[in-house]
């Protein structure tokens, strides 16, 4: 049991320790800085792989930082849920790193791109693994920061108005989160969620506990662009290179903002039928107004920017019907929407890396110039609009079988017409990037590279056969045990402490 | 009982500053604001009035000791605050180079 426990801090210092010497030898060995942070994160992908065996068979594993045992010292806790997270983060992470081998070549800074893109991976790590929660608040801090800095990294006039926007509205978000911390600590004097959550269940709910929620719900909902709280994302995920668009769009939404509120709501907290009516609305109005804004868009980024909203919105509608297979559900499409959303942001980087424009009325035709790109966009489409046998029709459908056993039809109904509207809007793409007549500007342009060609193809793979994930022989090992974890609620502190012992 | 509503007080005056200024520099004078606020909260849910602090010695009787952890605390968040502040700095004054103003209702390039 030993190496396996050793093995979940490498999450957290590979990435750390890979970012502190490329940060050292970027300037002078390029080639090694490139080579260098793709192993990383290639290792990252197969150890997430191996953690899900050890989730199978061990079901919780707990870490115990410098040999202090909780609630004194920091623990890091991996259970279905963490290691969902994981796989997912590292997977995208890959194909992400291998895209922008030469998309960011066309910026003066590649070594910079790779640290910052480490260290975020590392407080995304960091985050769906601790078990305490200003550990929790440190990773995140990392994640953000670094995210502000690839925000910026064009440095140019939009790039900076965006980041700005993005810093200012994401540290008020952290201020709020930090003082929700500090007042969960003068009541409960602990820090470790485990040990919370047995706290808040001894004794009767106090009005400091109710606060500290609705500041840990702004806070993280800010982070994850749930509505009230979502206008730093059209600006900032179009203006970051697109790599760093698909790694905000389809994991640091999730890491920072859904996935930690699903752990506190569900597992620390424990959730009420007010805090799940709650996520379903919150759900339903990002789910609507996302989709009716990203209608009118002329930038393709900014398009699928407006769709990362919409969709969070499906996540957490799933999530706040709070049914076994709501939940379901939600992961299940939390997982797909980090599997297309990216695809179609590296086709949007693709197109401006040949064509040079992300305006969709200047492009036209580019499918016979572009297969790879035209294709793959394609799919990625037809997946986030929900048709059948790509992924998203899979997750979008047990989400509306979920509304409707739960009996909220009205709810079904909206997710219903949301996805129709997605496709409307995907068809607007297609139509005017990919089909019709091409502009006598882009008559000598050439397929993207080979390893943009690979990454590309390689989500696109994930996107067809992503449906195999829920059959019944294959789920119990990916989604179920994460499904578990949501669905058994604040019994998560007595099988952390159990694994303690 | 005060000293938390005045902390509060402050947080509210680092927020008002944060929404309604128009210039980035008292944005980000709001801001800073807001995060002295958070760790002065920090440290009063772990303060006693005449503690002492928090050394452990053998043989010694352990009363009246202040919280150690808060303070713990607050050594990280300011760190972390050191870090965004610098770098939303980084940010103005990369904004003033390219727009020559610091009025952000003069820097509205993205909208719709």
């Amino acid at each position: 049991m030993r190496w396996e426990l050793n093995l979940l801090c490498v999450f957290i210092v590979l990435p750390l320790a890979g970012a502190f010497l490329n940060s050292l030898v970027a300037r002078r060995f390029r080639k090694f800085s490139t080579l260098w942070s793709n192993l990383i994160i290639f290792i990252l992908f197969l150890l997430s792989l191996v953690t899900l065996k050890f989730v199978n068979q061990y079901s919780v594993l707990v870490y115990k930082v410098g040999g202090w045992s909780p609630p004194f010292g920091i623990t890091l806790v991996l259970d279905g849920l963490s290691a969902f997270m994981l796989l997912a983060i590292n997977l995208i992470s890959f194909t992400i790193t291998l895209f922008s081998i030469n998309y960011m070549e066309k910026f003066t800074a590649k070594g910079k791109f790779y640290t910052l893109f480490l260290l975020m991976v590392a407080g995304m790590n960091g985050v769906v693994l601790t078990g305490d929660i200003f550990n929790l608040f440190v990773f995140l801090e990392i994640a953000s920061i670094a995210s502000y800095a690839l925000v910026a990294f064009g440095t140019e006039k939009d790039e900076l108005e965006a980041a700005f926007k993005y810093i200012v509205m994401s540290t008020v978000a952290s201020m709020f989160v930090l003082l929700g911390i500090g007042l969960l600590y003068s009541y409960a004097s602990t820090l470790n969620m485990a040990d919370l959550s047995s706290y808040l269940a001894q004794t009767e709910p106090a009005l400091v506990v109710k606060f500290a929620a609705v500041l840990f719900l702004f806070g993280f909902g800010l982070k994850a662009a749930i509505v009230p709280f979502h206008a730093w994302l059209p600006d900032a995920h179009p203006s970051a290179p697109a790599p760093i668009s698909a790694a905000l769009s389809g994991l640091v939404i999730k890491a920072l903002g859904v996935y930690v509120i699903v752990r506190m709501f569900f597992n620390v907290f424990g959730v009420t039928s007010e805090i799940l009516g709650v996520f379903s609305v919150l759900g339903i109005v990002s789910m609507m107004v996302g989709v009716l804004l990203a209608l009118g868009q002329w930038d393709f980024k900014r398009l699928l920017a407006y769709h990362s909203i919409s969709q969070v919105g499906y996540i957490m509608l799933g999530l706040g019907l709070g049914t076994p297979l709501g939940i379901l559900g939600g992961l299940f499409h939390l997982f797909n929407h980090s599997v297309f959303k990216p695809l179609l942001f590296l086709n949007s980087g693709s197109i401006e890396y040949i064509t040079g424009t992300r305006k969709l009325n200047e492009m036209g035709g580019l499918r016979e110039k572009l297969p790879v790109t035209a294709n793959t966009s394609f799919i990625a489409s037809m997946s986030i609009a929900g048709i059948p046998p790509f992924n998203g029709f899979w997750s979008k459908l047990i989400i509306i079988i979920a509304c409707v056993e739960a009996g909220r039809i009205g709810y079904g109904f909206w997710a219903v017409l949301g996805s129709i509207l997605t496709l409307a809007s995907f068809m607007k793409v297609q139509k005017y990037a990919f089909f019709g007549k091409l502009n006598e500007k882009y008559t000598q342009i050439k397929e993207a590279p080979f390893l943009m060609q690979v990454s590309m193809l390689f989500l696109a793979l994930i996107c067809v056969f992503g449906g195999i994930l829920i059959l019944p022989g294959v789920r119990e090992y990916f989604i179920t045990p994460a499904v578990d974890v949501v669905v058994r609620g604040i019994a998560y502190k007595d099988v952390v402490i159990g694994a303690i012992k | 009982m005060s000293v938390y509503f005045l902390n509060f007080v402050l947080f509210s005056i680092g927020l008002y500053c944060v929404l309604r200024k128009r210039n980035l520099i008292k944005i980000i004078i709001g801001l800073i604001i807001c995060e002295y606020a958070v760790n002065l909260f920090l440290i009063l849910v772990g303060y006693k009035m005449n503690g002492r602090s928090p050394i452990y010695a053998p043989q010694q009787e352990i009363v009246n000791m202040v919280d150690p952890l808060p303070q713990v605390l607050v050594l990280t968040s300011i760190v972390i605050s050191l870090a965004t502040t610098a770098l939303v700095i980084a940010v103005a004054i990369r904004i003033y180079e390219k727009y020559h103003t610091f009025d952000i209702t003069k820097i509205r390039r993205l909208k719709g």
